[in-house]
């Protein structure tokens, strides 16, 4: 029984460091980058959207004011919405505020960023550098990794070929 | 008491126009007169043919708007609709499935095909001139709106729907952004068994 048990344990620990290393995570001072991941484009695309959830673990207020990559002309910092069918996106001309304590997800249907003029399309396992620039927390490098979106709960699984 | 008996009453007539709602899409008998491609417009396809009122004519057709620099929306819509043709088989072919860009300045032809080519061949893409695709956007009620994001960039706002029109290109309904696999499906094998 004993044996068993250890057995399991062992290949619960083996499963768990088989998992891809895909996504990491990031901190710059009291700021968390988790899983930065952005998606698959198509052939002729010039724009893609980077995703990624961001916590202050600080106590004072923080902002994601901007970023830059090689892979495209612009970074920007959008917020998109639904209302009635209708699309909108906006560009956050003040970056995105970090409360102290916060968790904020940038996700398919809300804030994300917005690749604009990519210098080629983003392909599933390719990894995207970028840097990140917060008001207080300053700098950091990051990695998206280009992943499928999950599928939304009802949904399918999208794939781009 | 009183306040219970609103809510009851609130309650009922939110039930009754979803079910109206519903029943009006599920029963797919019924056209919506006024809504649809005017014939007098002039539009061309990512193989640089033209395209006109007349190519909605003959086989029912799903039609939606969208631009290709559009990280989210219009390719999620265009992957579903892949899906969609996939899982109806050999009646895909029973349908025309359009995709019109509200963003004709950066969506040529030649962009519309580069960016198709990802996805199923059976969409055909459809561009024309500002004031072509104005005019197609108000045939079909469809809302778009040119937002400039600074340092010369823009996107756009636009209406996210899919149009399903029969075979004489009258508006049966829509299917909604995201909508659920199966339900879609539905709709699409209604439209087409007419």
């Amino acid at each position: 029984m004993q044996r068993r048990h250890l057995f399991s344990l062992a290949a619960a620990l083996a499963a768990a460091i088989a998992l891809p290393a895909a996504a990491r995570d990031y901190k710059v001072g009291a700021i968390q980058i988790q899983h930065p991941w952005a998606r698959p484009t198509s052939a002729g695309a010039q724009v893609g959207g980077g995703y990624m959830t961001l916590v202050n673990t600080g106590k004072t207020p923080d902002r994601l004011l901007d970023g830059s990559t090689p892979a495209a002309r612009t970074f920007e910092i959008h917020e998109m919405s639904m209302a009635g069918g209708i699309m909108k996106m906006r560009r956050l001309d003040q970056g995105l505020a970090l409360a102290p304590g916060a968790t904020v997800a940038l996700k398919p249907g809300g804030y994300h960023i917005m690749l604009i003029g990519l210098s080629k399309p983003l392909k599933l396992g390719e990894k995207v550098p970028a840097t990140l620039r917060f008001e207080k927390a300053g700098e950091v490098k990051v990695e998206f990794t280009v992943e499928q979106p999950q599928a939304p709960a009802g949904g399918h699984q999208h794939g781009m070929r | 008491m009183v306040r219970r008996g609103l809510w009851i009453a609130a309650a009922l007539v939110v039930a009754a126009v979803a079910g109206y709602v519903v029943y009006d899409m599920r029963a797919n008998t019924s056209t919506v007169p006024g809504i649809g491609m005017p014939a007098d417009v002039r539009l061309t396809d990512h193989r640089g043919r033209p395209f006109t009122a007349a190519d909605l004519k003959g086989k029912p057709t799903a039609i939606f708007f969208g631009f290709t620099y559009c990280p989210e929306i219009c390719p999620t819509t265009l992957l579903d609709m892949g899906a969609r043709l996939q899982a109806l088989g050999d009646d895909a072919d029973k349908l025309n499935v359009v995709f019109v860009t509200i963003d004709p300045e950066r969506d040529t032809p030649r962009q519309l095909a580069a960016y198709l080519s990802s996805f199923d061949p059976r969409i055909r893409g459809v561009s024309g001139t500002p004031e072509q695709i104005g005019k197609m956007a108000k045939g079909f009620r469809v809302y778009y709106r040119k937002v400039e994001t600074g340092g010369g960039e823009y996107t756009m706002d636009h209406s996210t729907a899919v149009y399903l029109m029969d075979a004489k290109g009258r508006f049966v309904g829509p299917i909604g952004y995201q909508e659920p696999a199966d339900r879609a499906v539905a709709s699409l094998k209604r439209l087409i068994a007419g």
